[in-house]
């Protein structure tokens, strides 16, 4: 199970913009590079992150092989009312990683 | 050799005896040419020394704000308690007597057209040749809630000075338990190694005074300078004491709060008794000023002179420049016055310039009388400045005691040699 790491405040004011951050520890190997003895290295990498609040969509990201080794999303969300932040990581081999946190909205 | 002096060779030279060339234009504009020189440090100090030896002639002006100058090479045993800040504290005294004319006053804009440098005072200084050597600024808006006033409460101690004592007497007031966080910014940074010999120094301070204590290192980047010498030395000397955070582990510093003592991260909020903040770095205002850093935060050089790429007859040392693989480091900047004079030497001869290799020694401490290094060589390669060789540059891993006592001989060596080149 890759490792990630998620920010979400505990509580905030209905209205609020507040920030989220995510990261999860992967290669993101390209497919383009060579190792030592001078084979490619396969293509590893995540497809899709999506977040989402109270069960509705809010961020959703395809990701590319461009993209460098731990990605790290960090995005503004409306707090409207109460409900989790649900963190979903998508791998290329279809293995699912994820990660939530509740945000209480006073 | 029979020793002339310039009176009897010029004497000479116009009685016939020596060759017509030496007559002609160079000759004349060695004794005339003017040499300005902002900033005071390592380069600074290095090149108005190295043009005063080798043409006792030139007229060289060194503009330096301050009068006494604090060493970052060696700041880190003060902050650790090996040693004193006055033993890294130097006066402009022996540069003034060795006939530089010392200016303490700030380089406020330059004009590379006319060639004039305008001090805050209001004093215009007009040069043939500007060496600008300014050092750092901070970028403090690369850490939310950091600023000047904040690092008076989180200090960064990397303009070693009053900022070096205030860290030193935190690490002396804290309790025995506290938590010291070290925050370091990605790279480029002035001094690579720098905020790990510190963590380690601290750790030595700790382990004998405050045992129960705990260094977080909160790192923006992934791997760092001797990274193994240091890591075994944490293992070895001070087993548990020191952790190191990379940025991909949460460790890049995004905000500090100095009501609350809070230092964040990505991902992590950390309430530590001591927290050293170094801020991003870019080159000192005057250069940034001048448009030498074309907008890139640090100045493109002619790799083999040191002249800026903007300006023509103004030349840049040390960490402000973009020196290809050589460290910000104060022997990189003190290596660089030394080719960056030959060249302007030359430039007034009317002489030929062959650029020489470049050197960079660094030493790190991880307690009294344990210490280690890496030995570079450059050579300039095209537009920038290459390793010679990239084997062997370290003090190696798993080396006995006596390897580590005797870089620490060599290190003090070091730093009486420079220091005494540059203001003794």
């Amino acid at each position: 199970m890759p490792n990630t790491r998620i920010r979400v405040p505990k509580t905030a004011k209905a209205g609020d913009a507040v920030e989220i951050r995510a990261i999860i520890q992967h290669p993101m190997e390209n497919g383009f590079r060579l190792d030592s003895q001078g084979t490619a290295i396969p293509v590893e990498i995540i497809t899709d992150f999506t977040c989402t609040y109270d069960g509705g969509e809010v961020f959703s990201v395809k990701l590319e092989p461009g993209l460098s080794a731990n990605p790290y999303f960090s995005f503004y969300l409306k707090a409207t009312k109460s409900g989790p932040v649900d963190f979903r990581w998508v791998d290329q081999d279809g293995t699912i990683t994820t990660a939530t946190e509740q945000l209480d909205v006073t | 050799m029979i020793k002339l002096s310039r009176r009897d060779f010029v004497a000479a030279a116009a009685a016939g005896l020596a060759a017509p060339m030496l007559m002609s234009g160079p000759a004349r504009a060695a004794t005339a040419a003017k040499v300005v020189v902002i900033g005071g440090g390592f380069g600074g100090a290095s090149i108005a020394r190295y043009l005063r030896r080798n043409s006792p002639d030139l007229s060289v002006t060194l503009v330096e704000r301050d009068k006494q100058f604090t060493t970052c090479p060696f700041s880190n045993g003060v902050i650790g308690g090996l040693w004193s800040i006055a033993d890294v504290t130097f006066t402009y005294d022996s540069i003034a007597a060795a006939g530089v004319t010392v200016v303490h006053d700030t380089a406020t804009t330059i004009d590379a057209d006319k060639k004039l440098v305008t001090l805050g005072g209001g004093t215009v200084l007009q040069y043939d040749y500007l060496v600008v050597s300014p050092g750092i600024q901070f970028v403090w808006d690369s850490i939310e809630g950091y600023s000047a006033e904040a690092a008076e409460i989180m200090p960064h101690a990397w303009q070693a000075g009053p900022q070096t004592t205030l860290l030193r007497n935190q690490l002396e007031a804290m309790d025995d338990g506290g938590l010291v966080v070290i925050g370091v910014p990605a790279v480029p940074f002035r001094c690579p190694p720098g905020p790990y010999e510190r963590a380690t120094l601290i750790a030595n301070y700790l382990t004998q005074s405050k045992p129960k204590s705990k260094i977080m290192i909160l790192d923006a980047n992934e791997s760092f300078a001797k990274q193994p010498l240091f890591e075994e030395a944490w293992e070895n000397l001070y087993p548990g004491m020191v952790e190191w955070i990379p940025g991909s582990q949460s460790g890049i510093v995004m905000s500090v709060d100095t009501a609350s003592m809070t230092v964040s991260t990505s991902f992590d909020d950390y309430q530590p008794a001591v927290a050293n903040i170094i801020p991003a770095q870019r080159a000192g205002k005057i250069a940034i000023d001048a448009g030498l850093d074309a907008g890139q935060g640090f100045c493109s050089i002619n790799p083999a002179t040191f002249e800026s790429t903007v300006h023509k007859g103004v030349y840049v040392l040390g960490d402000a420049t973009i020196a290809g693989a050589m460290p910000k480091s104060g022997f990189s900047a003190n290596n660089q016055a030394k080719a960056c004079g030959a060249a302007i030497l030359a430039d007034i001869a009317g002489t030929e310039f062959s650029p020489a290799k470049l050197i960079n020694v660094c030493y790190s401490f991880a307690k009294a009388d344990y210490a280690f290094e890496v030995v570079d060589v450059f050579e300039v390669a095209g537009d920038t400045i290459n390793l010679v060789f990239d084997d062997n540059r370290f003090t190696p891993v798993g080396a006995p005691d006596e390897v580590h006592q005797t870089e620490a001989k060599y290190a003090h060596s070091w730093y009486e040699n420079i220091t005494a080149e540059m203001f003794g």
